[in-house]
């Protein structure tokens, strides 16, 4: 997949807002500075991750994960990054378990509507079958009156 | 890896939302297999550098605005970040995509200075 440039950069509205929070009330932020923060963060995102990328080549893993990216941290001398990062990290983790949680309650909530289901459909068959044996003769009264 | 959870991205984006990111995890997935070398990235990795890259601009926008010269007009410029990177360590890796700004006339005079310190020798 060829990737534009523009691909690699991160969406301005969002940088703006993390700017504008970080910073005191009323700070103008020129357009060019909103700019040069955004570009700045998409090297700092190569940076770590070809970081992250060499720890996770020595232990002879192809798959970059959570303990790469804390390493790159260090290594990048961001160590005031690694203990707000593991608090997100937990609470992250907590709502992938509630995730995987309610999906899993909704499959088998799913499975087991389906079986009563079927159960179900086969018994109002029969029941249909009563019934239309039963209203026979009411029709036939019907017209009769009419 | 299986992106089975963009619908997730969303929610991410909803303030005061669990997770706490705002950066679209997609994008940053992005950039992050752009890298050479990097096969594949788990789910956690992929949020925790989305974390981070947040609290760098964080952590660079409040340093270049307390190091400015902006501060008495209140105000964060590109010079400013320019700055930081040059006198910051931690910032050294951008000083190349936030080069400092010289006017033209300053460069072509220094430029004229090196061509005589060469006709010197």
């Amino acid at each position: 997949m060829a990737e534009r440039p523009e691909d690699l950069n991160l969406p301005n509205a969002v940088i703006t807002r993390i700017i504008k929070e970080a910073l005191p009330d009323g700070v103008n932020v020129s357009k060019e500075a909103r700019r040069a923060i955004s570009q700045a963060a998409s090297v700092f995102v190569l940076y770590a991750t070809s970081c992250a990328n060499n720890f996770a080549m020595k232990a002879k893993r192809k798959t970059l994960n959570a303990g790469d990216v804390m390493a790159a941290m260090e290594e990048m001398e961001f160590e005031r990054f690694l203990e707000p990062l593991k608090e997100a990290l937990e609470v992250y983790k907590k709502g992938q378990k509630g995730k995987k949680e309610v999906s899993e309650q909704k499959r088998k909530d799913k499975e087991k509507k389906q079986d009563s289901e079927n159960d179900r459909s086969r018994e109002e068959e029969e029941e249909e079958e009563e019934e239309r044996m039963e209203e026979e003769p009411e029709a036939e009264e019907d017209e009769a009156e009419n | 890896m299986k992106m089975s959870q963009n619908s997730s991205d969303k929610d991410d984006q909803s303030p005061g939302n669990k997770k706490g990111i705002s950066l679209p995890i997609s994008r940053v997935r992005l950039i992050m297999k752009s890298s050479p070398d990097v096969s594949s990235i788990n789910q956690e990795a992929l949020f925790l550098t989305t974390k981070a890259t947040e609290l760098f601009v964080q952590h660079l926008a409040v340093t270049s605005f307390n190091n400015g010269s902006g501060k008495e007009t209140n105000s964060l410029s590109y010079s400013d970040l320019a700055n930081t990177a040059e006198e910051t360590e931690t910032f050294h890796f951008l000083t190349d995509i936030l080069p400092k700004k010289i006017l033209a006339r300053d460069y072509l005079q220094s430029l004229e200075e090196m061509k005589e310190e060469d006709a010197d020798f």
